[in-house]
């Protein structure tokens, strides 16, 4: 298993947009892709559970990938949480 | 004549008749079904289907409002792609046997009272949009037609609230406003609104209903009212500000993202005066290029108690960066002569204009102006804040002054708290003996910044608010004009820079005299930031 640490920058913190995208992202990988907040998990390739974490600004998230591309997802998710959160 | 009133969310106004929005919202019957896996076949073609027709209303958005406001029906699909929703679909089919409106329905209530309980106004917001998926989906599921509205005639569209399917389907040129019963600054239509220019006001309640399709109406976005079969009085003056407001926004956009440049290529700044943090929207909304007057007493007027460093702290902070790296110049507190707070216990004054004041005060209470500063270091980590003294008199207050600037630097030095070291710091120019020594005080400051209704008040020896002095009263007078030219002359003699951030910044008339002088900044209220640039713009300083 794989995973970082991020702290959300975003004023909203992840709104529709950004989860959506985050799903999209997630997609595009066999691992398993979990979201881990305020004591909360979630699946990354769930919208709606997602938007129901309520991650807000300056809440740090862990992202978990579990799977065969993980290392990959990782990288990847890390460069969008970045360009994106 | 009914007047509605609400929140308006976009400044403008549009007069028309209204057309209420007619949804044929789905009644969902429950029944039984023997077979759940045809059922749930069934909600899966009805789900591809719906997919496809996001898809198509994702490219109509795209080409109609950008990607931006698009993105929502992106979203859409995606929500209805998402493995919760579809389980949940689902299961209600299998387990309790019933017909795929009724799981879909339930679903959308129980998904859509999640984001109802989530303590964030964004997210509530989202709750709509489960419902409009789902609604889109028991449409298909029920053969019913969308519910598109032709308009015919130019209209004010009212509704309870509108969702995206429903707002990108409006043929947006013949929509004049919204006026809706519910929704928040963060709703779509009150999205929409803003990303079209148009006037929409929002939470105008029960009073507005169905009873008043077709009715003439204006909508004020300025006020947030909405006039129902307005009086003749009440349309001409609506009339004549629709005029204007047209005017002004036909000025603002020639102007916008323009330079605050003459014809001969001299540059000046305009920024302009707030006295609030959520004035900076606005300042930013008419392309002001910096702060050049936050009056920080706002925190001491609204407060039944000194205000803590923390609160001041975060104010300052939070202009900071929101002009993202702009300038921001705050001035210490101005309380005394027309502005009094009780907490500050000050005495009753024979003459309050000439007594106990700005900075007279905080060099005697050293704990508030200490206070203050130390808030101000703190916050200029994050962003280009510059702190402005008023009232100055004499070089020995400005040397005070950086005695205590000194003093609260080395403090929080040894607290380990972050803060800016060497931050730009200017004076007020409002008194007359300023004026006189303003070749000394250059010498110890960064720049002056002109207060020309205190500088035309102490100068003329007249009270503005005595309606007896008008007739003496010259706002252009030649003594005020040339102690700006004197002060002028002084800063650039030491090369530091001087604004102008009184009333008189904001007089067009002026505009001209002070870029001779070499004025380099005019701070001015930020609705007339635009005026002065077309002014600054038309002046040719070779001639």
């Amino acid at each position: 298993m794989k995973s970082f640490k991020y702290v959300i920058k975003d004023e909203i913190g992840i709104h529709a947009r950004p989860a959506g995208l985050l799903v999209k992202e997630s997609g595009k990988f066999q691992s398993a892709i979990t979201l881990k907040a305020n004591g909360k998990t979630g699946d990354a390739k769930r919208i709606f559970g997602i938007m129901g974490m309520a991650v807000k600004q300056n809440d740090e998230v862990t992202v978990e990938a579990e799977g065969a591309d993980e290392e990959e997802a990782i990288t990847t998710l890390k460069k969008f949480f970045e360009e994106n959160l | 004549m009914i007047v509605l009133e609400g929140k308006s969310v976009f400044n403008d106004i549009c007069i028309g008749n209204i057309s209420f929005y007619k949804r044929n919202e789905s009644i969902i019957k429950r029944y039984k079904v023997e077979d759940t896996k045809a059922e749930i076949n069934r909600f899966h073609e009805a789900k591809e289907e719906g997919k496809k027709q996001l898809q198509a209303l994702y490219e109509k958005a795209l080409e109609n409002v950008g990607e931006a406001n698009a993105a929502i029906f992106e979203i859409h699909q995606m929500m209805l792609e998402d493995l919760d929703y579809c389980e949940s679909i689902e299961n209600i089919i299998t387990t309790q046997g019933v017909n795929t409106e009724y799981a879909v329905g339930t679903t959308a209530d129980n998904f859509s009272a999640m984001f109802m309980a989530m303590d964030d106004a964004y997210m509530q917001g989202r709750a709509a949009d489960v419902k409009d998926v789902s609604e889109r989906l028991i449409k298909i599921l029920t053969n019913a037609q969308e519910g598109l509205n032709t308009l015919v005639d130019d209209v004010i569209i009212a509704a309870d609230d509108l969702v995206p399917s429903e707002t990108v389907q409006l043929d947006k040129d013949k929509v004049l406003g919204f006026i809706m019963q519910q929704g928040s600054a963060n709703s779509h239509t009150a999205i929409l609104a803003r990303s079209m220019g148009i006037p929409a006001i929002i939470g105008l309640g029960n009073e507005l209903n169905e009873s008043l399709d077709g009715t003439f109406a204006i909508v004020d976005g300025f006020e947030g009212k909405v006039y129902i079969d307005p009086d003749e009085a009440t349309l001409t003056s609506m009339k004549k500000r629709q005029k204007e407001a047209l005017e002004r926004k036909e000025l603002l956009q020639q102007l916008k993202d323009k330079e605050d440049i003459t014809l001969d290529g001299t540059k000046i700044n305009i920024y302009a005066n707030i006295g609030n943090p959520s004035d900076v929207g606005n300042v930013l909304k008419n392309d002001a290029n910096g702060i050049g007057l936050f009056r920080s007493e706002f925190l001491y007027l609204e407060n039944s108690d000194f205000p803590t460093e923390e609160q001041q702290f975060i104010a300052y902070k939070t202009v900071a960066e929101n002009m993202a790296g702009k300038k921001v110049i705050i001035r210490t507190l101005d309380i005394g002569a027309d502005k009094q707070v009780d907490y500050f216990n000050l005495d009753k004054e024979e003459n309050p204009a000439l007594g106990y004041r700005a900075i007279r005060i905080c060099l005697t209470k050293k704990e508030i102006f200490k206070t203050q500063l130390r808030a101000l270091f703190r916050a200029a980590v994050f962003g280009n804040i510059s702190i402005m003294f008023p009232m100055i008199i004499a070089v020995e207050e400005v040397l005070e002054i950086k005695e205590i600037m000194k003093e609260v630097q080395e403090e929080l030095r040894e607290e380990k708290i972050p803060f800016k070291e060497n931050i730009e710091i200017g004076i007020m120019i409002e008194t007359p003996a300023s004026v006189m020594i303003s070749d000394e005080l250059a010498k110890e400051v960064d720049f002056f910044s002109v207060g020309t209704n205190d500088l035309t008040q102490y100068t003329l020896a007249i009270d503005r608010q005595n309606q007896k002095l008008d007739r003496f009263y010259n706002a252009h007078h030649k003594a005020v004009l040339r102690m700006i030219k004197l002060a002028a002359d002084n800063a650039h003699a030491h090369g530091k820079w001087i604004g102008i951030c009184g009333e008189l910044g904001a007089d067009t008339s002026l505009t001209e005299e002070f870029l001779r002088m070499g004025i380099d900044e005019l701070s001015v209220s930020p609705s007339m930031v635009l005026e002065v640039r077309k002014r600054v713009r038309e002046i040719d300083l070779s001639k």
